[in-house]
């Protein structure tokens, strides 16, 4: 069992880092795997071309969860150009374990949902302009985890969004 | 049928328990659990532990401990005979069926008409040339919408199913009504998924050509009122089709008795091979329904411009069919048909009353969905709170405890529920107290990794 729910993995799934919304995204994206469930909604403010500040909301399983919390840590305040040339192989290594192929769909929801979210970026993206809310980047109420905490992050997300759950 | 318990009642869902207990067929087995039905067969109860050895797969493992297998209602496992026998077809007597002019070919033919035979044994339909061999439920269903639906269904036509229904009994139906424009109405399940028959009634006013609804849910286990059903959508001029994939597998199950016209099942689920299942529907309505697919062998003459179909049910099977698995699903019947269906129901349901007493006792916290055990399969629903179900199941895994985690197929079900997904253990004819057991401790462990 320790290879698979280690403890920072589960650390990362009760406290996920980066849980929350951001006030002005420049986009914003909400993945779901319909097998399981899972969904998770990823905003991005982009200034010069590099991710200045991230967010994720959403609900799932530990693995699933895990990742995004993993995943939005490593790709803030790196260029977009990086953060799109990231693989499925990156986010399994950022996570550490082994992962069964039917977990897969889990790991790597929010890399999906994350390369969705730069690619509805776009043209915000190549101008590199200021950050403005795109009209489609409002969470939707349901995505987000009814037991989170449901201030919206400042810029920089210096504290991780915690999960208030009710144990 | 078995399924009756006369006299339960549960909160604000009496009247429609109660009406349901006054209305089903006489129940083969009492309300009593496995000594009583025992009683009513004259047999013992059914020894679970005895028949584990006639399934190679249960002396297996999984993660180094002994294979539980709790997700019969997914699969189930298939017994010795059953394996045999498709491995026999193709060691000894391989060969088309309905054409070799040769001993193999004679033998194949006998050997799947055979098993046609069983089937409609199993299922006491009035006769084998009512059973069309089709590979799963799901494609049951598919013909009847595509054939009798339609040639049926017009527009602002009504067809009437559950809130609680598989896929498998939705999609269709969804995509018969957009095509000919007609609309589809719902029966709302109460929160512990039993069957509001009191709007059902309402519905009825609407006229519906057909009232398609589940025998047992595979998600909550409820066991449905099928003759009641069946009786009130007749008296308003409504056909019925009965999902029947998870009750054949677990009930008696008399398709003159329960009267419904079309009732579908799938083999795999009774022990049979993956890609044998059966349609079962009344003769004139086989008669009057045009072919599904076209091709051979359900063809009588073939001109360049028109041919004449076969009898009926090989109008329905154009194509060799998969003659190995409809083989092993007649040896499948003839299995249940030798342990005694009321002693399986009866067996199930003393392990749903086991399992639903101990995980609320053992498990702090555990979430049950789904009716009272006298109402219900044997199927278990359940959620730990704070834990994924995907999460349950993995770590169940490494216990060699096998469950189902997801939707199951039923995602407006779970919507109706406020579900985003559920954990899921069922039962067959070899599960025991001991994996209920097993359950319980790999549960309990997924809480003390999650806790904290």
């Amino acid at each position: 069992m320790d290879d698979l729910y280690r403890d920072y993995i589960l650390e990362h799934y009760r406290r996920p880092h980066n849980f929350g919304v951001l006030d002005h995204p420049t986009a914003s994206y909400e993945g779901a795997n319909p097998l399981c469930g899972d969904r998770i909604t990823i905003m991005l403010g982009v200034r010069d071309g590099v991710v200045a500040e991230v967010a994720f909301t959403g609900r799932g399983c530990a693995i699933s969860q895990a990742s995004a919390s993993l995943l939005t840590d490593e790709v803030r305040g790196k260029p977009v150009e990086e953060v799109a040339r990231l693989t499925p192989d990156d986010v399994l290594d950022l996570l550490g374990i082994e992962i069964s192929p039917a977990r897969l769909k889990c790991a790597l929801l929010s890399l999906d949902t994350l390369q969705h979210a730069l690619a509805d970026a776009g043209a915000g993206l190549v101008s590199g302009t200021e950050a403005a809310p795109a009209a489609d980047t409002a969470p939707a109420a349901g995505a987000a985890r009814p037991d989170a905490a449901p201030a919206a992050e400042p810029a920089g997300a210096a504290e991780p969004a915690r999960r208030e759950a009710a144990r | 049928m078995t399924d009756t318990l006369p006299g339960t009642t549960v909160g604000a869902t009496a009247g429609v328990v109660g009406s349901t207990a006054t209305t089903r067929p006489a129940p083969v087995a009492g309300a009593a659990p496995a000594a009583g039905a025992a009683g009513a067969a004259g047999r013992a109860p059914l020894d679970p532990y005895a028949l584990r050895s006639d399934f190679p797969i249960l002396a297996t493992q999984a993660h180094g401990r002994p294979l539980v297998y709790l997700d019969s209602a997914a699969t189930s496992q298939k017994p010795r005979v059953v394996i045999e026998a498709v491995d026999t077809f193709y060691r000894e007597y391989n060969a088309n069926v309905h054409r070799g002019i040769y001993e193999i070919g004679e033998r194949a033919t006998a050997a799947y008409e055979g098993a046609r035979a069983s089937v409609a044994r199993f299922i006491n339909a009035p006769s084998a040339r009512e059973i069309v061999f089709v590979r799963n439920a799901t494609e049951a269903i598919n013909l009847v919408a595509a054939t009798w639906g339609r040639t049926t269904i017009g527009r602002g036509d009504v067809i009437v199913l559950t809130e609680m229904e598989h896929h498998a009994n939705l999609v269709p139906w969804q995509l018969l009504v957009q095509e000919k424009d007609g609309d589809l109405e719902f029966i709302p399940i109460t929160d512990d998924g039993l069957l509001r028959l009191d709007v059902f009634e309402v519905l009825l006013r609407l006229k519906p050509k057909l009232v398609a609804f589940t025998h047992v849910s595979n998600t909550l286990g409820t066991i449905t009122p099928v003759a009641e059903i069946t009786a009130l959508a007749h008296a308003a001029g409504a056909l019925v089709l009965v999902d029947g994939a998870q009750a054949v597998p677990h009930l008696p199950v008399d398709v003159q008795a329960l009267g419904a016209d079309f009732y579908a099942f799938s083999g795999h689920k009774m022990l049979g091979p993956t890609g044998s299942g059966a349609l079962w529907a009344r003769r004139e309505l086989l008669e009057a329904m045009p072919p599904y697919m076209a091709g051979g062998e359900m063809i009588r003459e073939v001109h360049l411009r028109r041919s004449e179909w076969n009898d009926v049910p090989w109008k329905f099977e154009a194509g060799t069919p998969d003659i190995a698995a409809a083989v092993g699903l007649g040896v499948a019947a003839e299995y249940l048909i030798g342990l005694g269906m009321d002693r399986v129901a009866a067996h199930e349901r003393e392990l749903v009353v086991y399992a639903l007493e101990t995980l609320r006792r053992e498990v702090p916290g555990i979430i049950l969905y789904g009716p009272p055990a006298g109402q219900r399969g044997g199927v278990i629903p359940f959620n730990l709170p704070d834990v994924h179900p995907h999460d349950v199941a993995q770590v169940l895994d490494r216990f060699g405890v096998a469950i189902r985690a997801g939707h199951h197929c039923t995602m407006p079900l779970h919507e109706r529920l406020d579900l985003v997904a559920t954990g899921r253990a069922s039962f067959s004819v070899y599960s025991t107290r001991e994996d209920v057991d097993a359950l319980v401790a790999g549960l309990r462990e997924a809480q003390r990794i999650f806790a904290g």
